[in-house]
């Protein structure tokens, strides 16, 4: 039962915020606009899956967006000036950006290093690596690109679930099973309960860092490949500052920023919830795009603030918390 | 003094040296210094200038770092003050827009200090709020608009000069010198590296490690303040969404440059500034070279990577058997 009230709420402030909107205005509710919803926040559902178990684990992985933003232009580069078939290029530039992450994960458990500090110097590369190759936004105009973006899903009442969407979707499920029901999800969770504890218990502390980086940063690469569908371009200032949405999205799905907790299922419902936010300053109209940093900023505080209040307590009555674990 | 430089500080130096080589060979004129209208110009006095706003940061960051903690909003606050500042600039004197702006930054600091004292938040966590909120803010003050002035006192703070030095940098090291005396010149320095320490027993020990969690970042906020309202001072104008923008990733990493450990317990104020300057210095000699700026990204994340491995406790077992057979050497 790890988490779960706190995704309970996520869900209540989801379920009631989207009623709220909807009241307002009714044509909210609609599958276009849910459809819409999904395809635009696909990216960021994907790094945030990959960001969810970095967090849960106890670290962070402050280098999505500039892996996001280096594998459009990458993709970009490789598909229209290389001559490289998208395929191949989508293969490479995920086995570039695991291989990326990989060593992140290496230098955190070899040198003993706080992931703050070793994901901010992938940051720096990453975006660095990208200028390098263009500082030109370089359109796609391969074929693949017009037949993804075309596909759709009809949805009744007009609806579209675009391919991004769908692909958005099956990792998230994955990833919400993979987190659960494997050995690695279990270890990712112990990781982050307590890093000595779970190597007594056996675990490979050091290959688990290695591949919980390695999923964070291979899961930003497909988000970069689901960005450059979105825009059709690859732009290496595409998705600055993306980590940041990304951190927020996970926290208000109520995982905890000091590991141990959490779930994928609550950063889809985090996520969400943002989308709803910048659904509902576009349909106001009036509003501007800052009030939405505004108030993700002041859901994080209410998250935050609950959470803390929910481990106090949890600290408080140990023998009775011992007693409704076992 | 001994307390202001310490001895470790000698790697930090032999680099801004070797640096400053750099420079000099890529641009045979960038030790040549003029007198122009009783201000002093050149490339030295340039990376002077340039650094004031990291400096100024790092001097904020470094006590915060020294108990522990982190602050990730000092870019946002920068753009809450110079917001302030900008639209304030033209109506009010600079006493009034001054006490505004560095208001804001306190009351920023407050917040955040309240965050992780009071409430017991992690500080990444609750710097992260301000972080994300902060520019949105600053866009509430500036209405979305890119704010300009013209009132010739707040852009004297930005152009102006002082003894033929440029005013951000006197400011700059005014507030290094009053940090110092008082961090270093009472016992105040020692509480917050024991709180850093270990905060628990210090505060078993009689020291008030809630007030000196609330104080450090109160001072993080005011030096922020400081730095956005010089940023915006030397462009005559509040950009919400651009000003101070990453700048805490340069103050986190000036601190680090300069010795002081992430995880608290000790730090050095002079070292923070001169990773500042360090910064600073390799982006000016950068654009200097002609190479494209965007390599500063590529030269920050190897400089970032060799600080860490310098720092790595797990090498330090390596960098003693150089020492040692350095010694047996000499």
């Amino acid at each position: 039962m790890k988490g779960l009230p706190p995704v309970l709420i996520t869900a209540v402030v989801l379920v009631a915020g989207f009623a709220l909107c909807a009241v307002q205005f009714p044509n909210i509710a609609s599958t276009r606009v849910v459809g819409n919803l999904l395809t635009d926040n696909a990216f960021l559902g994907i790094v945030a899956t990959g960001m969810t178990f970095v967090i849960i684990s106890g670290g962070i992985d402050l280098s999505v967006g500039s892996v996001i933003g280096f594998t459009t232009v990458f993709v970009a580069l490789a598909i229209e000036r290389w001559g490289m078939p998208p395929l191949v290029a989508f293969v490479a530039i995920l086995a570039l950006s695991a291989a990326f992450g990989a060593a992140m994960g290496a230098m955190i458990h070899v040198f003993d290093l706080p992931p703050f500090i070793v994901t901010l110097a992938g940051m720096f590369l990453a975006r660095g690596a990208s200028f390098l190759l263009s500082t030109e936004s370089v359109p796609i105009t391969a074929p693949v690109y017009s037949t993804v973006s075309d596909f759709a899903l009809r949805l009744p009442g007009g609806g579209r679930l675009t391919a991004v969407a769908i692909i958005m979707l099956t990792i998230v499920i994955g990833g919400a099973l993979l987190l659960r029901l494997t050995r690695f999800g279990a270890n990712v969770y112990a990781l982050g309960g307590s890093r000595q504890a779970a190597s007594l218990m056996g675990v490979a502390v050091g290959r688990m860092t290695v591949k919980i980086y390695m999923l964070s940063s291979l899961l930003a690469g497909i988000a970069g490949i689901v960005f450059s569908f979105y825009t059709s371009a690859g732009y290496s200032l595409s998705a600055v500052g993306v980590e940041l949405d990304t951190i927020a999205a996970v926290v208000i799905g109520g995982t905890l920023l000091t590991g141990g907790q959490g779930s994928v299922v609550g950063t889809f419902l985090g996520v969400l919830i943002q989308g709803m936010i910048q659904t509902y300053i576009n349909f106001d109209g009036t509003l501007s795009s800052w009030w939405t940093k505004i108030a993700t900023g002041v859901l994080l505080f209410a998250f935050i603030a609950l959470q803390q209040g929910l481990v106090a307590l949890a600290r408080r009555p140990v023998a009775k918390r011992v007693g409704a674990v076992s | 003094m001994t307390a202001l430089l310490p001895r470790r500080g000698l790697a930090q130096i032999l680099a801004l040296i070797v640096i400053l080589a750099v420079d000099r060979v890529v641009s045979p004129q960038f030790f040549d210094l003029r007198l122009q209208d009783g201000r002093l110009f050149g490339s030295l006095i340039d990376v002077l200038n340039r650094g004031t706003p990291v400096a100024l940061l790092s001097l904020g960051m470094v006590l915060v770092i020294a108990t522990r903690g982190i602050d990730l909003s000092v870019g946002a606050v920068m753009a809450i003050s110079g917001a302030i500042a900008a639209s304030l600039a033209d109506t009010h004197s600079l006493a009034v827009v001054l006490a505004a702006a560095l208001g804001a930054g306190l009351i920023c600091g407050l917040w955040n200090g309240f965050l992780v004292a009071v409430l017991g938040m992690q500080p990444i966590v609750a710097t992260l709020i301000l972080m994300v909120a902060g520019r949105g803010i600053a866009q509430l003050i500036t209405e979305g608009r890119i704010v300009t002035f013209s009132s010739p006192d707040l852009v004297w703070l930005g152009n102006g000069s002082i003894l033929g030095l440029p005013v951000p940098v006197a400011i700059a090291l005014g507030m290094l010198i009053l940090t110092g005396a008082v961090v270093r010149g009472s016992a105040l320095g020692l509480l917050i590296e024991a709180t850093g320490g270990n905060a628990r027993a210090s505060e078993l020990a009689g020291v008030g490690t809630r007030a000196m969690i609330l104080a450090v970042y109160v001072w993080c906020g005011v030096c922020a303040a400081l730095a956005g309202v010089i940023a915006a001072a030397d462009i005559m104008g509040a950009d919400a969404n651009n000003a101070g923008l990453w700048l805490e990733l340069d103050a986190i990493l000036a601190v680090v440059i300069g010795g002081t450990s992430l995880f608290g317990g000790r730090f050095s104020l002079v070292l923070a500034v001169l990773g500042a300057l360090i910064i600073q210095t390799m982006n000016t000699g950068i654009l200097l070279s002609g190479y494209p700026p965007e390599f500063n990204l590529l030269v920050k994340a190897v400089v970032v990577l060799a600080v860490l491995l310098l720092q790595s406790p797990k090498l330090s077992g390596f960098a003693g058997v150089v020492t040692r057979l350095r010694r047996t050497k000499a």
